[in-house]
């Protein structure tokens, strides 16, 4: 996809129903526990954690969901993004495969401190 | 001082606009490929900017008069030699709050402050901070619809809402209003587009860009007189994508570093050895049957 990073977004879901569709697209896809799952939470104006670490070359899902209101997730160096709603799990497959940082942010206007709604993604050898 | 510019010369612009050249005058499509089709179509008219007022805003090291700059440039504005026929404010009228009843008090503000303008003809735009939370509810019910279209003296005005929604997208639905309304008028026609948002990407990581904003301009390439005008970026800004200038404009709270100049998005601190700098307005007058426009920037207060 882009410059740096090779990366899928596997699938946005709505909360119940599809999770077990999805969770037989992962089966089928990898080993069960062959990949790492990262949970992130949003609400405003912040992301937790904030700052995650990933070793280069590793497949990592990373599983999103919004606490308080719709926010947005979106990696430009990744050239990924995606909505993150209350109730709902957002799941973005990343294989970094450059070390450094690059930086996420909320790309859906939630009010005043949207603008410092963000966090870094730190890829490592 | 007034100059006009090529469209070679068009680039070059930002450097101009900053050594405080007045009065830039901006050619508004395919001048000289056509030129003599222009002639005749529209009357001569000077209309005047305001965007980013950010009313409500709070923070005394970006701008320690916050209550008392709008009112400033209302004076500035009402003393101008040449009335402009119409006022545009292109978008963020209120700095964004979480409580309804607020946001309804800072445009209620908003609209009782411009109403104090000499030049009742006015049009309003919303930016993020005034409907991204409700979609425009409230602003809707102070200043009326996010989309419009207007005329004056021949040149078509066209309003695009990449606003409301609040991922920053004007939507398929707008997109095909646009089209349909843009069908309405010959290839030839004088053409201004208002928006918030820019339409090109001219920094998306700064959420400077609109995230369906190519579709318009793909929309807008055929027509041969395209100028848009745009707020949001709290900066005099210009740029071409491919024969269509788009021109930003200086907020009235908080200025903004130039995109990608620093490492991270914020206002840029008040500056007490120069107050006010970096906010104002511009006018822009419509010359030779929409063909071209003279923008001049002017200052919060009268030099
Ligand atoms: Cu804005
Ligand atoms: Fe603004």
């Amino acid at each position: 996809m882009k410059r740096t990073i090779m990366v899928t977004i596997i699938v946005v879901l709505g909360a119940i129903g599809i999770a077990t569709s999805w969770r037989r697209f992962a089966t089928a896809a990898v080993p069960p526990g062959a990949e790492q799952v990262v949970h992130i939470t949003a609400k405003r104006f912040e992301y937790t954690p904030s700052e995650i670490t990933l070793k280069k070359g590793v497949p990592v899902i990373l599983e999103l969901t919004a606490l308080d209101r719709d926010h947005g997730f979106k990696v430009p160096e990744f050239g990924i993004r995606a909505d993150l709603k209350p109730g709902e799990v957002a799941r973005v497959r990343i294989v970094p495969d450059h070390t450094g940082r690059f930086e996420f942010r909320c790309d859906v206007f939630c009010g005043d401190g949207h603008e410092d709604m963000a966090g870094e993604i730190v890829v490592v050898d | 001082m007034t100059r006009h510019l090529d469209r070679r010369e068009f680039i070059q612009l930002a450097g101009l606009a900053t050594a405080g050249v007045a009065g830039v005058v901006f050619s508004s499509g395919l001048r000289g490929v056509s030129f003599a089709a222009g002639k005749g179509r529209a009357e001569d008219f000077m209309f005047l900017q305001m965007s980013d007022l950010h009313w409500g805003f709070a923070g005394p090291a970006v701008n320690p008069d916050a209550d008392g700059t709008l009112d400033k440039a209302i004076a500035h504005v009402n003393a101008l030699p040449h009335q402009p026929d119409f006022i545009v404010f292109t978008g963020d009228l209120t700095h964004t709050t979480d409580d309804p009843q607020e946001r309804r008090k800072r445009l209620a503000h908003v609209r009782d402050a411009v109403g104090k303008l000499k030049v009742k003809k006015q049009r309003y735009l919303a930016g993020e901070h005034d409907a991204s939370l409700d979609r425009a509810e409230a602003f809707k019910e102070f200043f009326g619809e996010t989309r419009y279209t207007f005329d004056h003296k021949g040149v078509h005005f066209i309003v695009l809402d990449n606003v409301s929604d609040p991922t920053g997208k004007l939507g398929d639905d707008q997109i095909q209003w646009l089209r349909a309304d843009l069908a309405k008028h010959d290839k030839e026609a004088p053409i201004v587009v208002l928006t918030h948002r820019p339409l090109f990407d001219l920094a998306p990581d700064w959420d400077w860009a609109t995230g369906d904003g190519s579709a318009a301009i793909e929309a807008l390439m055929p027509y041969e007189y395209v100028t848009v005008f745009y707020g949001h970026i709290h900066q005099e800004h210009h740029q071409l994508t491919g024969h269509i200038p788009h021109h930003a404009a200086k907020g009235l709270m908080f200025p903004l570093p130039a995109p990608h100049s620093v490492p991270k998005k914020a206002p840029i601190p008040w500056d007490a050895a120069n107050p006010y700098r970096g906010l104002g307005f511009r006018t822009i007058e419509s010359q030779s049957g929409g063909d071209e426009y003279a923008l001049t920037e002017q200052s919060v207060e009268k030099a």
